[in-house]
């Protein structure tokens, strides 16, 4: 739907190495690249000077250098994981290959490497839990949003409902759907395992209200003239809210799904932490309860990349919702 | 002439906080096959509301509308609507809005390619056939009136609504977009009621001109015919004396209900200023509400 434009700060860089930068861009360029550098050279420095000053009972508090080599850490055991793990399967092949030269009739079974998962191996896992989480909650929130929307009595009845489940803390969640998820999810041979299954209601439990809100504030303010002319052409309920009411709300929509995804983050990671279910949150517990010289580095590791990919996850909405929304005034940031 | 459409004694209550408020009493109107009529008066007098009993997007309390032998209780494409701020589809390409609406209108009955020619058929009768595929913010206010209404002649209606089409417009593109209405009029021959504020408007597209009293209990007060032959040119009818006397008329009402509105203290002999107040009272709350 709408084109691909480079950012100004780049096209100011390319004209300022081919040696065509204007005085405007050279500032542009300035403003938009050297003050984040900036500031991000002050933080070190002032990360550097105050971790310097801080004993912990597990020594210094670590500082970005040493933040820096544990991370160089954790991607080096990753790799002698996975070649860990590249041995044994050839291993297991070479092993199989022989029995059948012997014995064409043998049943071939296949055995994964079970190694403790790596720092990246507990990214991935994160990642697509809230995702699913994410898509879950969005996938109830957005069609109860159109609905409660739609009618003022439903919305009457269901609006203090949402507004005493909305604050509700992940914490007070996970007990609850932890032992629901044991009862009900009682098969042999889960497709989930049951710690996803926990980590991702939980998320969606606490994300959905955003989107539901919004959905539900975005369906109320469709113009009176829109509907008007909905009316006038009789279209049928369904293709007046695909075509008139859908459309409408999308800025709004898009809104509360940037804001739940946020919020779905943030309660992955203590989800994770507080039920000891694979992904970062537990990494970081472990780290904690491990308590070597090497763990507070490790841990702020951790702290950094839930940063990032929290923005990074924002970006990505950002991005879709430019891609997807018609009303570019409503995405500025 | 065969009236298509009429309204017997179309009465309207509406319910505010303050209890029941009367907008509309006893308005009678016949409409001939092909008329061209404009509704005029002072604002908050009840034009709007007129025009929405005969779109079914209101229903009268009392009284009704006939549209061709049948009462008119939803809205239709049949009595297809210009809506003052052209409502389009802000994420729809102007060839999309009306497609929306061919779409919706002749389902069954057009094939696709028959569709198409019939959307592009239609932009072009406004002129918009060049900017087809712009979304309403990257044309002109003018551009996009012209395409709701290239939305509305698409549905083929029986009678066409138009709220102050024209309202929002500049002096100009006004004139423009009066000149291509009078156009089509002429090769269509549809039935039109166009709500407007603008005497020389009125004058110049009518063939007769419907004036409303002040309300609350708005009224029709007097019709004026105007039969100026066809095709009427701007121009030319700036001097012409029936062009002139029509537009006389219109003024010489407009004034007189604006002095029995607003009653001058110092011409307070004449009788009226007592009841006067007590109007202006009631209209000037009646607009508050608006
Ligand atoms: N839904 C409603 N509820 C209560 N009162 C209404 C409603 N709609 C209109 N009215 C009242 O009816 C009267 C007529 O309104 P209407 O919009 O028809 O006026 P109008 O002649 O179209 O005015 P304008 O020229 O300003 O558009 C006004 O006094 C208005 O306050
Ligand atoms: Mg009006």
């Amino acid at each position: 739907m709408s084109e691909f434009t480079l950012p100004t700060w780049i096209e100011s860089y390319r004209d300022l190495v081919t040696g065509k930068a204007n005085k405007a861009q050279v500032s542009e360029l300035a403003r938009k690249l050297g003050l984040p550098v900036l500031g991000l050279l002050a933080f070190l420095f002032v990360w550097h000077v105050a971790a310097a000053s801080i004993d912990t009972s597990l020594g210094k508090f670590p500082g970005p250098v040493d933040t820096w080599a544990q991370a160089q850490n954790l991607y080096a055991e990753h790799k002698v994981e996975r070649e860990k793990a590249d041995a044994f399967d050839e291993r297991q092949r070479k092993r199989i290959e022989e029995r059948l030269a012997v014995d064409p009739d043998y049943e071939v079974k296949w055995r994964d490497y079970t190694g403790s998962p790596t720092y990246l191996d507990q990214i991935y896992t994160s990642l697509y839990t809230v995702l699913a989480g994410f898509l879950l909650a969005s996938v109830f929130a957005i069609p109860l949003g159109i609905i409660i929307g739609l009618s003022s009595s439903v919305y009457a009845a269901i609006n203090p409902l949402i507004q005493v489940l909305k604050p509700v803390s992940p914490l007070a969640w996970l007990p609850l759907v932890t032992m629901v998820v044991s009862a009900v999810y009682t098969t042999d041979d889960p497709m989930f395992a049951k710690s996803f299954v926990n980590s991702m209601i939980t998320v969606s439990l606490c994300s959905l209200w955003p989107t539901l809100l919004n959905t539900a504030v975005g369906v109320t303010s469709v113009s009176q003239d829109l509907n008007n002319v909905s009316r006038v052409l009789r279209l049928g309920w369904l293709a007046h809210i695909f075509k008139i009411v859908l459309p409408s709300a999308l800025p709004m929509i898009f809104t509360g799904l940037r804001l739940s995804l946020g919020i779905a983050w943030m309660v992955l990671i203590a989800a994770e932490m507080l039920a000891q279910n694979p992904g970062l949150g537990k990494f970081v517990w472990d780290e904690f309860q491990n308590g070597s010289s090497q763990s507070l580095g490790r841990i702020m590791v951790a702290v950094i990349t839930i940063g990032i990919i929290g923005f990074l996850l924002d970006r990505a909405m950002l991005g879709l919702q430019r891609w997807l929304v018609w009303d570019k005034q409503a995405v500025q940031r | 002439m065969k009236s298509i459409l009429e309204l017997t004694k179309v009465g309207i209550v509406f319910d505010t906080p303050k209890g029941g408020f009367e907008a509309l009493k006893d308005v009678d109107l016949k409409i001939s096959d092909g008329e061209f009529i404009s509704l005029i008066g002072h604002s908050g007098c009840g034009k709007s509301t007129v025009l929405n009993i005969v779109a079914g997007l209101l229903q009268a309390t009392t009284g009704g509308a006939i549209l061709e032998g049948k009462e008119v209780n939803e809205p239709g494409p049949e009595r297809a609507v210009v809506f003052q701020n052209h409502s389009l589809l802000p994420w729809l390409s102007a060839y999309e809005n009306v497609e929306l609406a061919v779409r919706q209108v002749f389902k069954g009955s057009k094939t696709r390619a028959e569709m198409r020619e019939w959307v592009e058929h239609n932009l072009n009768l406004v002129h918009m056939a060049h900017a087809m595929d712009k979304r309403p913010e990257e044309i002109s206010g003018g551009m996009k009136q012209r395409v709701g209404i290239a939305r509305a002649l698409a549905m083929e209606p029986k009678v066409l609504l138009m709220d102050e089409p024209f309202g929002a417009l500049d002096a100009l593109t006004r004139a423009h977009l009066q000149d291509s209405v009078m156009e089509i009029h002429a090769e269509l021959k549809n039935t039109v009621i166009m709500i407007t504020h603008d005497v020389d408007e009125a004058v110049l597209l009518s063939d007769r001109i419907v004036m409303m009293t002040n309300g609350p209990s708005a009224t029709i007060g007097e019709v004026l015919d105007v039969d100026l032959p066809r095709p009427r040119d701007r121009l030319a009818l700036a001097d012409d004396a029936g062009f002139n006397r029509c537009r006389q008329r219109v003024l010489q009402f407009l004034y007189d209900k604006q002095r029995k509105v607003q009653p001058m203290p110092a011409k307070s002999g004449k009788g009226q200023a007592a009841s006067g107040q007590a109007v202006e009272k009631a209209d000037s709350e009646a607009l508050r509400q608006a």
